[in-house]
């Protein structure tokens, strides 16, 4: 923007100047520099807080699938002892002796609990030998290789010191691969869990297809009713225009309330199909707390999503251009085909692209309806926060699912612009 | 008028105390304490609450939650802590005050029983722990509605696993607790030897094993209240749960519900401070009230949980609503308690996480 | 316009292709909006069940009540959840409006630098999954707990919401603003009004629309969120949506239904006061006649 007057400027011998006598140049460099200054001051507030309660927050949760402080800070000694070790054969006695004393230490500073649930994350079972032992640990006298090994026979499995040493680094990336179903073996070579273990890849797999089946659907089921709202005279459509928004306005609760409420076995579809003998009471299906039941609340959910941006792509398409291709010849169908849908093309674009985004970081109308088969990766995350309280492990998940989101984003903001984005 | 002066007074407050960047309840005369809701709630605020704020005054706040160490976690590491007392599971007491997330308990606060014997030997084995106390023994059962099964009723274990025998669908709860030991149980296993199979890959493997036999008629449940409620909308057949809970349904609510004590798995619930609680001491106050033998028998006059003193027992007499006799209704009554397995926390604080992961992994399949 | 309907020559194909749709479209608005319709009768059952039995089929006035109204009512915890959401709705859509306006008013300015990426970041908090934002503000809540705490607080929770409302709030003004006609500004500054006076004078009520509709765009999510009040808030912040959360998740009870109806009657409102306002603004627009 500024460069068209300076080129004009310089190729100008004579200056021009304002009334009180400055160089026009300089004083409009001055002004637009004050309004851009204007502008960012308008932005600044928001973005500020954005910033400080929003990204932060985030870049913080990121931080959290990376950093492992606990075995560090509470094992120093012997991961100092650990470093010489090979790896292959159990260490020596000088490791015995300082993780005696690091486990004291931890005792004593109250942190033995919290290093013993971190180590069990990664083996299962490490909780009891470190609790267990740290409470012995005070009577116990060299050499401490025999005495602790006879506290807990584990202390005599290379596995477990491997652990210990595998989880000194403060930053370390066992989060991410248990959440892509992976993990260090004995030798420190990474590998596929047990067969029985892996769940993360499949669910990530699920929640794709889910949104999938969702998008296809509300692409199938929005593409007639937006066609027709932009067909019909305004005052028709505006009418119609309601049974569209009103679900987006309603609660997402109400509305997965309502298909429970629809779909269970003793539900009102059930109750009518009953009563209309297709099938006896006791052959009342399960239509809900699976995944059919999820994908159909989602769809109804989302649909609005797909219906507003198609709409106004099928608003600026003007009948003439039908028009136009049945009067050089074309069959009505084949000028729809070829013309009208094409040109709908941004739209369906725009509503697939969010309907997608939207339903690949749902939460709670899987969580309430899913069941067992039903279930996506924003639960999983949800469940490691609140359950199993493994905070790493629901972040690396909760980062790859970011990942994914950021790209899709990014594409629509570069394919749609999201200032594009329609909200009724 | 009253209701919306209340209100009006509320949304003030509300205001001020959102103005000011404060909460409005923190003063030392309320407690918030939190258990899991429905009829257990409601028999500790009968037998708890009302007598304690009658007694001192004080205003209980009660909240309910599913279970788990994630809030109480979340509430201590923000600082912010909510919660002066707490109705925990054994193995997520242990863990929790391992962890350093749970006030150490005095026992020297606890009163002796009424017939003198210091608290350290009135209590049961197990629950006098460092950092919680335990108020009751509850376990998980089965029960099955006796309308919808007309010829042979379901006596063991083993058959809630057996769909042939017995059609219909099974609520159990979304959890591997309890659901292995009642797998193991069904598949023949004795009950002191469930825990050594569970400790082996093999245990493990058969017990996932005996689950998939039913997996497809299961229908998952989380809140304590909801199985009497499947039973109830005929949605299962049959399905795990507190006896308390189902005792409730059939001696309150009247439904035709029964229990099935066969290889029962039994534990205990205990009150536990979270560190750092506003009001410790008043929540030690309560702690202490609540698990004297008068208060413990109190509260088994409202649901089916052993008392967690033995110098409450004797005192046990009848429903406080429905008058019926409530000795033979306890998990640890001698007619019940014949093939029984008792949760072994420890087991379940070293393997939650491994065991969680292959019950996610195994539901999703 | 209306290629719709169907053409008085069209043979027996066209008609069936034109019935075809109009009956698809029909299902998909019955689709679409039935599930919100039958819980209304329902929430009057009188009995405590989720299904229309055959005297309420018959419009039998015994078999209707407003017994599950008055047992919401009567419950503490429910009135207390439902003055907790109005005052969290309340507070967080008032940062929302303010902030999101400025920086609306911002963005729209042609000298506004790195526009593309400042939208992008500003609008994220809709896109980003629910979970992961809560997951992070209680992250975030927590490592700040020493200085202030906002877990469990009001404070806390309408940050949370004000950070959610935002990019409604920024998204609809902005298209407001986008037909504005910035010589009216000038106008106004050359009569002589400070900046402070030509905005609340000319500018505003020109993007009133815009900021209303935005203002309810906040309120509605902040008064449907559940997720971060599952992860932050204590029992005190207790509110409508969670405690639906605890109920659906519990035993649907007839009361939730009750609830249910309200709240469809508070989004009838609402939407209804958004549709008045984009028409109003249309009309002043000259894009509708009349």
């Amino acid at each position: 923007m500024d460069m068209a007057p300076k080129t004009l400027e310089t190729s100008r011998s004579e200056i021009l100047s304002t009334v009180d006598g400055q160089p026009l140049k300089k004083a409009l460099a001055r002004t637009e520099r004050t309004k851009r200054f204007k502008a960012i001051l308008l932005v600044a507030p928001l973005l500020t807080f954005i910033t400080v309660t929003f990204l932060y927050p985030i870049c913080l949760m990121l931080f959290r699938s990376v950093e492992n402080p606990l075995v560090a800070e509470n094992m120093p000694q012997t991961l100092e002892v650990l470093q010489k070790w090979d790896g292959k054969s159990l260490p020596s006695e000088l490791a015995f002796a300082a993780a005696a004393k690091d486990l004291a230490a931890a005792r004593k500073s109250k942190m033995i609990g919290r290093l013993a649930t971190r180590l069990n994350f990664e083996t299962s079972g490490l909780r009891s030998v470190i609790t267990g032992t740290a409470r012995k640990v005070k009577k116990m006298e060299a050499p401490f290789k025999e005495a602790m090994i006879q506290a807990r026979s584990q202390w005599g499995d290379v596995a477990t010191w491997s652990t210990i040493k595998r989880l000194g680094p403060t930053i370390i990336d066992v989060n991410y691969l248990a959440a892509v179903d992976r993990g260090y073996n004995v030798k420190g070579e990474i590998e596929l869990r047990d067969e029985d273990r892996r769940i993360y890849v499949s669910l990530f797999g699920r929640t794709l297809l889910m949104s999938l089946i969702v998008t296809v659907a509300s692409l199938f089921l929005g593409f007639p009713i937006a066609y027709l709202l932009a067909s019909l005279p305004l005052k028709y459509s505006n009418l119609l225009m309601i049974l569209v928004l009103l679900p987006f306005w309603t609660s997402l609760l109400v509305r997965t309330t309502s298909w429970i409420v629809l779909l269970q076995t003793q539900g009102v579809l059930n109750d009518v199909m009953v009563w209309l003998g297709l099938f006896e009471d006791e052959q009342r299906v399960q239509l809900i707390f699976n995944a059919q039941g999820t994908v159909i609340a989602m769809t109804q959910i989302l649909l609005p999503f797909m219906v507003l941006p198609l709409y106004s792509v099928m608003k600026t398409i003007h009948p003439s251009y039908m028009r136009a291709a049945e009067s050089l010849g074309a069959h009505r169908y084949t000028a729809y085909w070829r013309i009208y849908v094409p040109n709908t093309l941004p739209g369906i674009g725009a509503g697939s692209l969010l309907v997608f985004i939207l339903a690949i970081g749902y939460y709670i109308t899987p969580a309430l309806v899913g069941g067992q088969d039903g279930q996506m990766i924003s639960n999983l995350i949800a469940f490691h926060m609140q359950k199993s309280l493994n905070w790493g492990l629901a972040a690396a998940l909760g980062g790859i699912l970011l990942g994914g989101v950021v790209i899709l984003y990014w594409l629509y903001n570069s394919l749609v612009g999201v200032e594009r984005l329609k909200l009724g | 008028m009253k209701l919306l002066k209340t209100n009006k007074f509320a949304i003030a407050s509300a205001l001020a105390a959102v103005a000011f960047g404060v909460s409005s309840a923190s003063g030392a005369d309320q407690l918030t304490v939190v258990s899991w809701g429905g009829a257990y709630t409601k028999s500790q605020v009968e037998a708890y609450h009302k007598p304690y704020t009658k007694q001192f005054g004080t205003k209980i706040l009660s909240e309910n939650y599913s279970g788990g160490l994630a809030e109480i976690k979340a509430q201590v590491e923000a600082k912010s802590v909510k919660w002066d007392l707490v109705d925990l599971e054994m193995s997520d007491a242990i863990r929790g005050c391992d962890e350093g997330l749970l006030e150490t308990v005095d026992i020297s606060i606890l009163p002796k029983g009424d017939n003198g014997v210091a608290a350290k030997d009135d209590f049961i084995d197990g629950a006098i722990t460092d950092c919680a106390i335990a108020n009751i023994v509850w376990s998980t059962i089965y029960a099955y509605d006796k309308s919808k099964f007309s010829g042979k009723k379901p006596q063991t274990m083993a058959d809630f696993f057996d769909t042939k025998k017995f059609p219909g669908k099974r609520g159990m709860r979304k959890t591997p607790k309890a659901n292995l030991e009642f797998a193991l149980t069904a598949d023949g296993v004795p009950a002191r030897d469930v825990y050594k199979l569970l400790a082996t890959k093999e245990g493990v493997n058969r017990a996932f094993k005996k689950l998939d036999t039913i997996k497809s008629s299961v229908i998952w449940w989380e809140a304590g209240a909801q199985p009497p409620q499947l039973l109830a909308d005929g949605e299962v057949a049959m399905t795990t749960a507190y006896n308390g809970r189902i005792f409730n349904a059939i001696a309150v609510e009247k439904k035709p519900f029964e229990i099935v004590w066969d290889g029962q798995v039994f534990d205990m619930d205990l009150w536990a401070i979270p560190k750092g609680a506003k009001n410790k001491a008043e929540a030690m106050k309560f702690l202490a009230f609540s698990t004297d033998t008068k208060r413990l028998a109190g509260q088994a006059a409202w649901i089916s949980y052993g008392p967690a003193r033995k110098s409450s027992i004797p005192l046990i007499g009848k429903h406080a609503e429905a008058g019926i006799e409530m000795g033979p209704h306890m998990p640890t009554a001698a007619n019940n308690f014949k093939n029984v397995v008792q949760n072994d926390f420890e087991f379940w604080a070293d393997r939650q996480d491994e065991l969680n992961e292959r019950f996610n992994a195994w539901l999703a399949k | 316009m209306s290629n719709i309907s169907l053409p008085k020559h069209a043979g027996l194909v066209e008609k069936c292709w034109h019935y075809a749709f109009v009956l698809i479209c029909s299902v998909v608005f019955l689709f679409l909006i039935a599930p919100i319709l039958v819980i209304i009768p329902l929430s009057f059952n009188a009995e405590p069940y989720f299904t229309f039995n055959e005297s309420m089929l018959a419009f039998d006035s015994n078999a209707y009540s407003t017994r599950w109204y008055e047992d919401f009512w009567s419950t503490e915890i429910w009135r207390q959840s439902i003055v907790n959401s109005f005052i969290i709705a309340f507070w967080s859509t008032l940062m929302a409006v303010t902030l999101g306006t400025l920086a609306a008013l911002g963005l729209s300015r042609s000298e506004m630098p790195c526009k593309g990426l400042v939208m992008g970041l500003l609008i994220s908090p809709m896109i980003v999954p629910l979970v992961i934002t809560a997951a992070g503000i209680f992250f975030f809540y927590a490592s700040v707990g020493d200085f202030i705490p906002l877990t469990g607080t009001y404070l806390g929770v309408i940050i949370a919401h004000t950070v959610l409302g935002t990019p409604f709030v920024v998204i609809t003004v902005t298209a407001t603003l986008s037909g504005f006609d910035n010589s009216l500004t000038r106008a106004g500054a050359m009569c002589g009004a400070d900046p402070t006076r030509v905005f609340f004078k000319v500018v505003l009520p020109l993007i009133l629309p815009g900021v209303i509709s935005g203002a309810l765009f906040a309120f509605v999510t902040s008064f449907d969120e559940v997720v971060v009040v599952l992860f932050i808030a204590s029992v005190e912040q207790q509110t409508i949506p969670r405690q639906m959360w605890a109920g659906i998740r519990e035993q649907i009870s007839p009361t939730i239904l009750a609830v249910a109806t309200i709240l469809v009657c508070i989004s009838i409102l609402l939407l209804t006061t958004v549709e008045l306002l984009r028409r109003r603004a249309e009309r002043l627009r000259g894009m509708l006649p009349g």
